[in-house]
């Protein structure tokens, strides 16, 4: 018994982004106001924005993908962040509600000559902001579309000046359980770590995003910066960072320390190796009861990412 | 245990031999049919088991299943029928602990439901994730250690449905009791397939652990009691003569 509902919202009932981004326009424009009203409150439904701050002047990019986004209330309600709860769901949407993003420092160190503390506003200050509406495939085989709005990971590394010996570049989740309450517990060892070689890191695709939808980030999907690099499982791309650190040996991802034999440092998406609790050929693009698409390979960025691994066996560097 | 209570005791199956009808009285006012305090339990009860049903309907008409219901419904159909059978488990200690023996009553009952909710979580599994594909639902109880175990804990559970009836009890006689003996082996199957099943977070599957451990350690205990007794009542005997 399958009963298969339509998604809430229809890619064609969306309204597009340049209507959408005009939308004030349209409500002043005086002729037009009344029908416009109606128009303008249907784009933000549509869109179901979270009344969050808006971005300024955020530039669209050629490596977007032309996908349909998943709905704004789908991306802030299924998401997995052990620090608010653990598992996959809207816990972190619900224990999130008081988290405050400001202050907030975040330090840059290690094998670089320019370490630095800054606070965040300073941190992106410099760049352009840009959308970047990626896939993402979560390991637990779902997936959604995101808009993200980052900055090119790449300027924050050549603003450090890495040293010669740097080949990596770990990252860490802000430890304060005032704000997050489960880092009382001892469900993950905090505070969450993540990292990348630094390649990777430096390859146009990897970015740090500060918002959603042309807002800045909910506290659920790691407000106030957060890694995103698309050909990774989800977990890789770490959330609230406060320590950008480089180093010479591949650092100890916290999935990694936990289950060794589940996830790896790469975590690449790939759905020829399976975890070993369930199979990675396929995944539900979100929402939906069935896996409805196939996984592809690298999340669909081979072409620009797998130069990245020539020659590597992916199986045993999963 | 020398229990006599007819629903525990396979043999004496006759309702017409254990409970006489009263000898007729055509003298008597007419008998007001008084409701059993047991009735309004089990009615309660099965209304009760029926409640995390009823949520995943409402859920699905309300569209508030989370973004990934299927996997959601899983969830809850496991955790259910962890709770049917743990509940099912729970009958034989409060009948011991507050002396109300005609609890009993509610035992095949929550052990039903247990069947009923196991059988929505298989479902989930045949349509959800594997969507009716018989290869990848064999590759997946040959190759996941915790999708076998459950898949042996549904199986279990079927077997014991299937004999939840006056006529299995009957034609099984004794060999009813030992293979429903096995309602142990399936709530242990149950915490091991969810403690495998989970990422990182063992609270939940320890929790249901250590209710495990309580209802099976009270067995032992008892157990235990009785052969300490009859040993002590045997020398007590060999003292005498």
């Amino acid at each position: 018994m399958l009963i298969k509902k339509a998604p809430d919202i229809r890619s064609s009932e969306i309204t597009p982004k340049s209507v959408y981004l005009r939308r004030r326009e349209f409500i002043q424009g005086s002729a037009a106001a009344l029908v416009a009203a109606g128009f303008g409150s249907l784009a933000d439904d549509a869109l179901a924005q979270g009344g969050l701050p808006k971005l300024p002047n955020v530039k669209k990019s050629p490596l977007s993908t032309t996908e349909p986004p998943s709905a704004y209330e789908h991306i802030t309600s299924y998401n997995n962040f052990y620090e608010f709860a653990p598992g996959a769901g809207d816990g972190p949407k619900k224990n999130s509600t008081k988290f405050k993003a400001t202050p907030w420092t975040i330090e840059v160190d290690g094998l670089c000559n320019k370490p630095a503390k800054y606070n965040l506003e300073d941190f992106i200050k410099p760049y352009a902001l840009e959308e970047r509406i990626y896939r993402f495939r979560c390991v637990e085989a779902w997936s959604f579309v995101i808009p993200w709005v980052g900055i090119p990971l790449s300027e924050f590394i050549k603003r450090a000046e890495p040293q010669g010996k740097a080949q990596f570049v770990e990252f860490t989740t802000l430890h304060d359980v005032a704000r997050f309450p489960m880092q009382r517990t001892d469900v993950l060892e905090w505070p969450y770590r993540e990292g990348l070689r630094l390649d990777e890191a430096n390859h146009p695709l990897s970015i740090m995003a500060v918002g959603l939808y042309g807002e800045v980030l909910p506290a659920q999907n790691g407000a106030p910066i957060r890694l995103m690099v698309p050909w990774k499982y989800g977990f890789k791309n770490i959330k609230s960072i406060v320590r950008m650190r480089f180093v010479d040996k591949p650092p100890r991802n916290t999935w990694q320390a936990m289950a060794p034999s589940e996830y790896g440092f790469y975590a690449n998406v790939n759905p020829t190796v399976d975890h070993p609790r369930w199979s990675q050929a396929r995944e539900k693009r979100l929402p939906s009861f069935i896996a409805n698409r196939r996984t592809e390979m690298f999340n669909g960025y081979a072409d620009q990412v797998q130069g990245l691994y020539a020659g590597m066996d992916l199986r045993r560097n999963f | 245990m020398p229990t006599r209570f007819r629903a525990s005791t396979p043999e004496w199956t006759s309702g017409a031999i254990s409970e006489p009808a009263a000898p007729a009285r055509p003298d008597a006012a007419p008998r007001v049919r008084r409701v059993k305090p047991i009735t309004l339990v089990r009615v309660a009860v099965f209304l009760a088991a029926l409640i995390p049903a009823a949520r995943l309907v409402w859920g699905f008409y309300t569209n508030d299943l989370t973004a990934n219901p299927g996997d959601y419904i899983t969830d809850q159909t496991g955790t259910w029928t962890l709770g049917m059978l743990f509940s099912s488990l729970s009958i034989t200690p409060l009948r011991r602990f507050t002396g109300w023996n005609e609890l009993i009553k509610l035992r095949r009952m929550l052990g039903l439901f247990a069947f009923f909710y196991a059988v929505l979580h298989m479902l989930t599994w045949v349509v959800f994730i594997h969507y009716f594909e018989v290869s990848f639902m064999v590759e997946d109880v040959v190759k996941r250690p915790f999708i076998t175990v459950g898949m042996t804990v549904f199986v279990i559970l079927f077997s014991l449905a299937l004999t939840s009836n006056r006529f299995a009890i009957r034609k099984l006689g004794r060999r009813w009791q030992s293979l429903h003996r096995l309602a142990y082996v399936a709530a242990i199957g149950g915490v091991i397939h969810f403690w495998w099943l989970v990422k990182a977070d063992i609270t939940e599957p320890r929790r249901w652990a250590m209710g495990l451990a309580v209802l099976l350690g009270l067995r032992v205990w008892w157990a235990y009691r009785k052969r300490a007794s009859s040993r002590a009542s045997l020398q007590r005997a060999a003292a005498r003569t």
